[in-house]
């Protein structure tokens, strides 16, 4: 993968399959300490410490279908490749964070990307989910909870399409009046 | 200057949802399904729902949910999109790029013929 975003919307697809209602997810770009942190943290199933210790270990997965899980592994590398790392703390019954941080300014760096796809994305396709997205450049702030729009809705789709464009617009227009201009 | 999106856009977007719902029945529910597993994400599946997105908002088509799934075990045929359309059994596709995700939602959720050259047999 070739976008920080498509690794959370990875690490976020955890989340759903753990069976989380709730589910946040937060980036903080901070050009001063010239770190990336990014953060998804649910209510899901949650692991034990055996299964968190293995979860990065590409031969470990909960998924029944195929027997190797690679999306946290490749998250993990890619972040020691830039001075970073990657933690994971979970409990069972209670839920997940994965936290994994980057030097901001490291050649290696993969992009952030389009990040409103993401976000939009997980927000449409997982409607019983209360998604809570968090972006942060420095002093400047996306702050997104869905619940109040699903309140507003009663019920309606998401997938209508006036309602998918009110959405659309307000994570990208919300995303674009913070991004960094040296971000890629 | 970008602006936020109101609250009071979203009452007009509910509004007009509500409207259009109420127009459009006809036709049954018709469900599309992407793939996110990790397989489906690195073949490029966020493409191909942003296509299917895009193409619900911008042609105006009503009734339609989209949702997502994990790894079905058909990683090699990534990106995959399955379409139920009301009591139907599930249709499912494979190597949907943008142009094929957009021949699907036209040809079978809109017209009901599926698109035979990605169908794959279950």
């Amino acid at each position: 993968m070739r976008e920080l975003s498509l690794h959370l919307l990875d690490i976020a697809e955890n989340s759903v399959a753990a069976n989380a209602s709730q589910v946040r997810i937060s980036i903080i770009e901070n050009t001063r300490t010239d770190l990336l942190q990014m953060s998804v943290e649910d209510n899901g199933k949650g692991m034990d410490a055996a299964m968190v210790a293995s979860v990065i270990d590409p031969f470990v997965t909960s998924r029944t279908t195929r027997k190797v899980g690679l999306g946290i592994p490749l998250l993990k590398e890619a972040a020691e490749a830039c001075n970073g790392f990657l933690k994971i703390t979970s409990q069972v019954d209670i839920g997940t964070k994965l936290f994994v941080q980057f030097q901001r300014s490291h050649i290696d760096r993969m992009p952030l990307g389009n990040l409103a796809d993401t976000f939009l994305q997980l927000l449409i396709a997982n409607p019983a989910i209360h998604w809570l997205f968090y972006y942060q450049v420095d002093d400047k702030i996306f702050d997104f909870d869905d619940a109040p729009i699903k309140t507003e809705l009663a019920g309606i789709s998401l997938t209508e399409p006036s309602i998918l464009n009110y959405l659309r617009q307000t994570i990208e227009t919300g995303i674009q009046a913070i991004t960094a201009v040296d971000i890629g | 200057m970008t602006t936020i999106k109101s609250l009071e856009d979203l009452k007009k977007a509910r509004e007009e949802a509500l409207r259009k719902r109420d127009a459009k029945v006809a036709s049954g529910t018709a469900q599309v399904i992407v793939g996110m597993g990790t397989c489906g994400i690195a073949a490029g599946a966020r493409d191909t729902m942003k296509a299917i997105l895009d193409t619900i908002e911008k042609d105006g088509l009503n009734g339609i949910l989209v949702t997502q799934t994990g790894c079905i075990g058909l990683c090699e045929k990534e990106p995959i999109v399955q379409v139920i359309i009301g009591d139907q059994p599930k249709v499912t596709y494979g190597k949907v790029d943008s142009e094929v995700a957009k021949k699907i939602l036209k040809d079978h959720v809109i017209n009901g013929k599926p698109v035979a050259d990605h169908v794959i047999q279950m």
